[in-house]
């Protein structure tokens, strides 16, 4: 079964989008999207980096991942510019030094195309091994730091008074992003990530009564949308990246409709 | 845990749960708060008052260790339990809480546990209620409840009855004394209501980014300090309180408000502690 290019592509997807949910709930209630994006955008730098040193990409995507989420918070301590102006310096400056770098390398044949949107023949078994074994850690950890992290996303302020360390789960936090970023690059590419953390978890709000059934629903829509995306992909030769992400905005769209006719209807008043 | 009365032992046998010495914060070129000095026993309810901007908010910061005092320093017991209220709290509407779900952010707490604290604070019929869509009264008291079922050694209020209806403000401040009966917490109050930080509290502390003038409620109240800051008015505060004090016990030892207690005569079994009477 994993010596066919699709299947493997879809097997590592189902991965990518189980894990992305949960992590995308935090996302979106910590107001982090576009923390998010700079992360991933950093993500082409980290590609850059490991063909220069011959390293795993995974592993230098991982790094320069974590190395942007650092420097951001390091940036944001000392109040210089306001935040979304150092996330959209952060985020263009990074993708246009790993474009540079990519660039440079004219020695190297590298299609660049299927790093910034994805690409359904990229993924090898060795792919799906470390989608399943990373993606597992990253769960694993998220459900330990859940409940701090939980309680620190509600108020900082509340969780530090009452014992729970919010500095603590935010950074680890961050280093679980960039460990999200980094598995799902292959099937996504830098410049969607983000769309296929938020949107689910978007979606998943308008049925969910509580967080934890959010992160679920959240995975479970992650799924239906990797595999409806990577099948138009397939079936209509557009990159994968936004294939998928074009069904998660019809999955979206649709769950709108269901607000729009979850209104009660006007009675007849005598 | 060892129950104490407060009006009988004497101060100085009682275990001090968190103290701060010469506190001082220095932000954006000023001093927020200096040489605050302040204790917190257990079953003590001491409460900070003063004007807008006295630094009240700051200090208690520094005491939970959320904020690094630059001057004098903090120390607790270790393993010190606390339950915080704070002055002010967003909660991002994307996020889907329901009221019951609230009250185990921090801890773990038995369902049975649950309901009843949050028959006590008046609220059980909004346990499946999202957080976001609650009153200002409501959330104050969902905040209030959250903080208290957690069985704290110290309880930290940062104007814990903003926006709660009348009848609720003397009920709720009843159920913070009954609280501190019967578990013996050492109670950190902020409030800028004079009249009940008059009745209700052992230590008054008076606040103007400095300590103006602190002790006993009857002390504070006749302090030539105390008079310049809240005015001449504010002296009645002790003696108008008291005049007007008056509640009742119900047969399971809830207290409420006399007027509260006689409009609900018929039912009285189910009065909910706020006295409202069309819950
Ligand atoms: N980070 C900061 N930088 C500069 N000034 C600050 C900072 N934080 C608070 N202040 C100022 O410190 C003062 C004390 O604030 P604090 O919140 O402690 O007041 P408060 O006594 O709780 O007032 P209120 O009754 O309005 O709640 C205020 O004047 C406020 O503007
Ligand atoms: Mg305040």
């Amino acid at each position: 079964m994993f010596d066919d290019f699709f299947s493997r592509a879809l097997i590592a997807g189902i991965g990518v989008a189980l894990v992305a949910g949960p992590l995308g709930c935090f996302i979106v209630w910590r107001r982090m999207a576009y923390f998010g994006d700079t992360m991933a955008h950093s993500a082409l730098l980290g590609v850059a980096l490991a063909l220069l040193l011959e390293i795993n990409l995974m592993i230098g995507v991982f790094g320069v991942a974590v190395a942007a989420a650092l420097a951001l918070i390091i940036l944001q301590r000392r109040p210089t510019l306001p935040v979304d102006a150092l996330l959209g310096i952060l985020s263009h400056s990074t993708l246009a030094l790993g474009l540079v770098l990519v660039g440079l390398m004219a020695w190297l044949r590298i299609d660049l195309l299927s790093y910034l949107f994805g690409d359904l023949l990229a993924v090898s078994t060795l792919d799906i091994g470390v989608i399943y074994g990373g993606g597992a850690v990253v769960l694993g950890v998220l459900c330990l730091i859940w409940h701090p992290l939980l309680a620190a996303t509600v108020s900082e302020e509340l969780a530090a008074a009452e014992g729970l360390k919010p500095a603590r789960s935010r950074l680890i936090f961050m280093i679980l992003m960039a460990a999200v970023i980094a598995i799902s690059m292959k099937i996504v590419g830098v410049l969607l990530i983000t769309s296929l953390l938020i949107i689910p978890a978007a979606t998943a709000r308008r049925f969910a009564q509580g967080p934890e059934q959010m992160a679920v629903l959240a995975a479970g829509l992650g799924v239906v949308v990797v595999v409806a995306g990577l099948y138009g992909s397939l079936e209509f030769d557009t990159p994968s990246g936004p294939s998928i992400v074009v069904a998660a905005l019809v999955l979206f769209l649709l769950s709108l409709l269901r607000l729009a006719t979850g209104r009660p209807k006007p009675q007849a008043r005598q | 845990m060892q129950q104490i009365a407060p009006d009988i032992a004497s101060p100085a046998e009682i275990e001090i749960l968190v103290s701060g010495g010469d506190l001082g914060v220095y932000r954006g070129g000023k001093w927020l708060i200096r040489g605050v000095d302040l204790a917190i026993r257990r079953g003590e309810i001491v409460s900070l008052i003063g004007p807008n901007g006295s630094g009240k908010s700051t200090t208690a910061k520094v005491i939970l260790g959320n904020l690094k005092p630059d001057e004098g320093n903090v120390s607790a017991v270790s393993g010190l339990r606390v339950g915080y209220v704070p002055q002010t709290l967003h909660i991002n509407w994307t996020l889907p809480l329901t009221v019951r779900r609230l009250m185990s952010l921090t801890g773990r707490h038995r369902a049975r546990d649950i309901d009843a604290a949050l028959d006590d604070v008046g609220i059980r019929h909004l346990a499946r209620a999202e957080v976001q869509h609650l009153s200002g009264g409501e959330f104050q008291r969902a905040l209030l409840t959250r903080a208290i079922i957690r069985r704290p050694d110290l309880l930290v209020l940062d104007e814990p009855v903003q926006g709660v209806d009348f009848a609720g403000e003397i009920a709720l401040y009843e159920l913070i004394r009954d609280i501190r009966d019967r578990q013996g917490c050492g109670i950190l109050l902020i409030s800028h209501d004079l009249h009940i930080v008059m009745a209700q509290t052992d230590t008054v502390i008076c606040l103007s980014g400095h300590v103006c003038c602190s002790g006993t409620p009857k002390s504070v109240a006749s302090n030539p300090e105390y008079l310049r800051l809240f005015g001449p008015r504010a002296a009645d505060a002790v003696a108008v309180y008291q005049h007007h004090h008056d509640h009742t016990h119900l047969p399971d030892g809830r207290v409420v408000p006399l007027e509260a207690a006689q409009s609900e005569h018929k039912s009285s079994a189910d009065v909910p502690p706020d006295g409202r009477p069309d819950v």
